[in-house]
């Protein structure tokens, strides 16, 4: 396979080979998907690493995204600045830690920090209220939200704080058969 | 200054984050800010000495600095070494000198220098080990401070060489490492120039050729393994196809689709022994059709054999081709390469068995290590919560359907936790099951029944010649047990309405019942076969049908024949030679038509004709099913909705979902047909291939076209053991008659490449006799002396005993080991 692409030069696909799980033709496959979202921002020529960001909205439409409930939290955590926009190595990033070569440990880091809504480091019941809520569209009462919090807090908190650190939530989440 | 410093401490705090290991953050922390603070200061000092190597800071370089801050974190115990180093190596790069007059800038702060840095560098790389290494460079690095103008000595290209060690591995793992893109690419960078600069420069002295040798055949292997992974990830096939599919209907429904594409690939390697070494060389090498009579169609079918409906049976040219048994012949070698037929078919059918246990096996072990922990009901809770999204799903409807399967699982959960068990239920509860069991039971034995009379009668219009008969009644057994296979699963899905289960309970049960009824419906199929074998005899022993199951009895009816067989042929002969029977004849042979030999039976063939018809009939079966059940369904449910008194599409009809469960399971029972019959039929996994290849194409086309997510959408992840464990089960029990029939069972005496031996599995003694030294025979003879075979197997017993002891203790200690958790919990 010759390099008959002219979007990036051959070192930038290997850097980007070396630094994400995927392959030089999904690589390509992801920046056109990347374009597609907004051709007439995103430039074909990659080599001088040009500055674009393409903002939440438009990631978030994306079909792959468009029904998942955590595509906000999904964006906040992969793009720069914390804003939900997502320049192409994010872009990247992301779907390298979502893809199914990702080892547990390194995608049980980053679920972590996308079911810690308001970002201090730890999944607090009020975070786990929001989970709930978005997982079941708003239909549980709020007496059963309460339960379901409670016994979560209960099963998995192992440093007794009443909130989920990153190292509870790991010691937890490791272990489930679910967690692909 | 501190600015720099809070950058690069965050950037090691962040790494030790990431690593997720609290021992990793406690030690870095203070010994960083220590530690970057006291290696400026050596910086500082070397770097007077070295501004006559035109080394001058500069304000401007701060920038860059800044700008790498995160991963100057790394670098900077890196370039420690480097003012010293790069004056004596003489490798001035820029990038490199630039590395080093960022670090140089950092500060005037007083340090220990290298030891502390590289032991910093290194616990926070590689967390637990090497401290002993520490240790030792920090002897070693104590002696280095003092000589900058010597040449370099062994122990610091030692530690060069592991510093390029270092970042290596840092580069293989880069992608495991959760930094930002930016991050990454920058450290990539930084580590892939070091990794060049020094990598040259460390082949100084003796051996550098090889080394820088051994250097570029190392770039040229890992490119080449890179652009090999990149092949194979293209080369898998259905990729695209699956990944649809997973979107659309959610990872359980794929699950069955990647079981499709596993099982194509078996087939593939089944097929590619057979066809290669047993089908191919008879082909190229053996004698042509018509010059043996075992070869040749009997004068007697020649008027039909070309007809489309007898080939659609597998008679007639078909019959009598590679495809089956009964072409083969048992000469020892054919052709001019001496290749070894009967033995290659011996091995070809052992071999395929092996090969097939052997995967199964190996793909379940691997899918237990996957599963981890498994029985887990420990955090319930917290699993439903972070877990029960499937990410992979991309369509509205399927979100829709997986919310609310999500919301009623809560509520499931929540009922379960707070309802005390009422006791007027139970009662209820285990009377409905029992009565379940016993309809299922009443319901496997109906089928069972249905088959065996189906068989009888069978066998009763093949004795009254199946001429008289029509379509019906020639095809009757095959119908019958493919709508049976139809019906039969909707029945018990009914029934198991009644049990009230949990639904991957349930799902297990299902799977159970009918598993055991496609087990009831195979195995009667064989006995009743069984009895065909025997029905030959009846044609010339008068025998009762009802003592005929397995047994030297069968073996003792089939000598009979053939020996009838054979003083039919010898007196037909003895006909050619107008009446005299000579003992010792020396007359030339007279030429005879080999199509007007008399046959003697070839129950082989037979056999294996059977297992084709099977396959081929189930084959259309599965196809007319989804055509008519799945496709007319849909269209009709889409286009009458309009002129029907109730909606068509939320009631009755409604389009179908994709039955997973059945699915998987016709898969798994055809397979075992597969492994059942491919030693009679040599074209079975040819014709499986096929099969599987337009059954993927045709499944995929009519899930995304006519059928819709299902209610409950649930997950993939533990069925697939389940699965392989019943392949496994199939797999043991298909080679069970093969088996039987190579030891026990003599092979026909006129087809087949053993006929003329007392038992199949003699090809492998006269292989011994004739192909190998004398002494290896012996070898093997004692080897396969029962006295040592014996023990063996003792020995295999007792270490299997020891290892499922073993891994129970280890399961025992881990146990006990959550419970210390647990108690720990609650202490604090």
């Amino acid at each position: 396979m010759g390099n008959k692409q002219t979007i990036f030069t051959q070192e930038q696909l290997d850097a980007y080979q070396d630094c994400t799980f995927f392959t030089r033709k999904e690589i390509l496959r992801l920046f056109h998907r990347y374009r597609d979202l907004a051709p007439q921002l995103v430039p074909l020529d990659y080599s001088d690493k040009p500055a674009v960001t393409l903002p939440y909205e438009l990631i978030g439409s994306m079909p792959e995204l468009k029904d998942n409930p955590f595509r906000q939290q999904i964006a906040e955590v992969f793009s720069e600045h914390g804003d939900g926009n997502m320049t192409l190595d994010d872009f990247l990033d992301m779907f390298s830690v979502l893809s199914e070569m990702a080892p547990r440990d390194l995608k049980a880091y980053y679920a972590f920090k996308i079911y810690d809504f308001n970002n201090d480091d730890y999944i607090c019941k009020s975070d786990l209220e929001k989970t709930v809520n978005k997982l079941t569209r708003n239909e549980l009462t709020p007496e059963e939200v309460s339960l379901v919090c409670e016994k979560v807090i209960y099963e998995a908190d192992v440093d007794n704080d009443g909130k989920l650190s990153l190292a509870d939530f790991q010691h937890m989440i490791v272990r489930a058969p679910d967690f692909l | 200054d501190g600015g720099d410093d809070n950058e690069e401490g965050s950037a090691v705090e962040n790494e030790e984050n990431a690593k997720g290991t609290d021992k990793g953050k406690k030690r870095a922390i203070p010994r960083t800010r220590r530690a970057h603070a006291r290696g400026r200061d050596r910086h500082g000092d070397e770097d007077d000495e070295d501004d006559e190597g035109g080394m001058r800071r500069a304000g401007p370089r701060r920038h860059r600095s800044r700008r790498r801050g995160r991963a100057a974190g790394n670098e900077a115990s890196d370039s420690d070494m480097e003012p010293s180093k790069a004056r004596k190596n003489q490798a001035n790069k820029e990038s490199k000198e630039d590395d080093e007059e960022d670090e140089d800038e950092k500060g005037d702060k007083s340090g220990k220098g290298k030891n502390e840095k590289k032991g910093d560098k290194k616990s926070d790389k590689k967390g637990k080990k090497e401290k002993a290494k520490k240790k030792k460079d920090k002897k070693k690095s104590g002696s280095d401070s003092e000589s900058e103008e010597e040449p370099i000595t062994e122990e610091e290209l030692a530690k060069l060489k592991e510093e390029v060690e270092e970042k290596k591995k840092l580069i293989a793992t880069l992608r495991n490492k959760p930094w930002k893109m930016k991050k990454k690419l920058s450290v990539l960078k930084e580590a892939q120039l070091f990794v060049d600069k020094f990598e040259g420069a460390l082949g100084k002295g003796k051996g550098k050729q090889f080394y820088a040798y051994k250097v570029m055949m190392t770039k040229k292997w890992m490119k080449f393994q890179r652009d090999f992974e990149n092949f194979k990830t293209a080369c898998i096939p259905w990729e695209m196809k699956i990944k649809e599919i997973e979107s659309h209907f959610g990872s359980s429904v794929a699950s069955y689709f990647i079981f499709l594409r596993w099982m194509y690939g078996i087939n593939m390697i089944l097929f590619g022994l057979t066809c290669g070494l047993v089908m191919v060389p008879e082909y190229l090498m053996g004698k042509p059709y018509g010059s043996l009579p075992r070869k040749t169609v009997p004068r007697a079918e020649e008027a039909t054999a070309m007809n489309f409906a007898t080939l659609w049976d597998f008679s007639g040219f078909a019959q009598y081709s590679v495809l089956f048994y009964g072409y083969y012949n048992n000469q020892r070698t054919i052709g001019w390469l001496k290749f070894r037929m009967p033995l290659s078919y011996f091995l070809v059918g052992v071999g395929s068995i092996g090969y097939s246990f052997m995967i199964v096996t190996r793909t379940m072990a691997k899918n237990a290590n996957d599963d981890g922990g498994g029985d887990d009901t420990s955090f319930n809770f917290s699993w439903k919560m972070f877990t029960s999204w499937d990410y992979l799903i991309g369509n509205p409807e399927t979100a829709d359907n997986k919310f609310a399967s999500i919301t009623t699982s809560f509520k499931e959960a929540i009922v379960e936790e707070q309802e005390s068990r009422k006791e007027e239920n139970i009662h209820l509860t285990r009377f409905l099951r029992v009565l379940a069991n016993f309809l299922a039971l009443c319901t496997l034995a109906g089928s069972g029944y249905l088959i065996f009379f189906v068989v009888r009668r069978s066998q009763q219009f093949a004795l009254e010649g199946l001429e008289n008969y029509g379509w019906w009644e020639r095809n009757e057994v095959n119908t019958v047990m493919s709508l049976l296979g139809m019906f039969c699963p909707t029945l018990f899905d009914v029934i198991s309405s009644l049990e009230n289960y949990h639904p991957r309970i349930a799902l297990r049960w299902q799977l159970g019942r009918i598993f055991a009824l496609f087990l009831g419906n195979l195995y009667t199929f064989i006995i009743a076969l069984m009895d065909e074998i025997n029905l030959k005899a009846r044609y010339f022993l008068p025998l009762t049908m009802f003592d005929r199951l397995l047994g030297n009895i069968e073996a003792l009816q089939s000598l009979e024949e053939e020996k009838i067989v054979k003083y039919n042929m010898t007196i037909w002969e003895a006909s050619l030679y107008n009446g005299t029977i000579p003992e010792n004849s020396t007359a030339p042979p007279i030429q005879v038509d080999p199509a007007d030999v008399p046959r003697g039976p070839c129950w082989e063939t037979m056999v294996g004709q059977e297992f084709v018809r099977l396959t081929v009939s189930d084959m259309m079966t599965t196809y007319i099913t989804i055509l008519i059940g799945d496709f007319l369904r849909a269209v009709f449910v889409r286009f009458f909705n309009y002129c029907w008194c109730w909606d068509l599409e939320y009631g009755f009809p409604s389009y179908s979902e994709f039955d997973i469960s059945g699915n998987v399971l016709g898969l798994i029972f055809n397979q075992g047909m597969i492994w059942m019959g491919s030693f009679y039929a040599p074209c079975l996994p040819a014709i499986n291939v096929f099969r599987l290849h337009t059954s993927m194409y045709l499944q995929c086309w009519a899930v995304m076209c006519c059928n819709v997510p299902q209610e409950r959408v649930f997950k993939a992840s533990r069925s697939n053991n389940f699965y392989m464990a019943m392949l496994l089960f199939i797999l043991f029990l298909s080679t069970l008659p093969a088996v039987y029939t190579i030891v026990s069972i003599p092979p026909s005496f006129d087809c087949g490449p053993f006929s003329g031996k007392t038992r199949m599995y003699e090809v492998i003694s006269e292989t011994l006799e004739h192909d190998f030294p004398s002494w290896f025979g012996k070898v093997f003879g004692y080897a396969s002396n029962p006295g040592l075979i014996l023990p063996f197997i003792l020995l295999m017993v007792l270490s299997l005993y020891y290892l499922n002891a073993t891994s129970k203790s280890y399961k025992e200690a881990n146990l006990e080991l959550k419970k210390k958790l647990q108690s720990v919990r609650i202490e604090n």
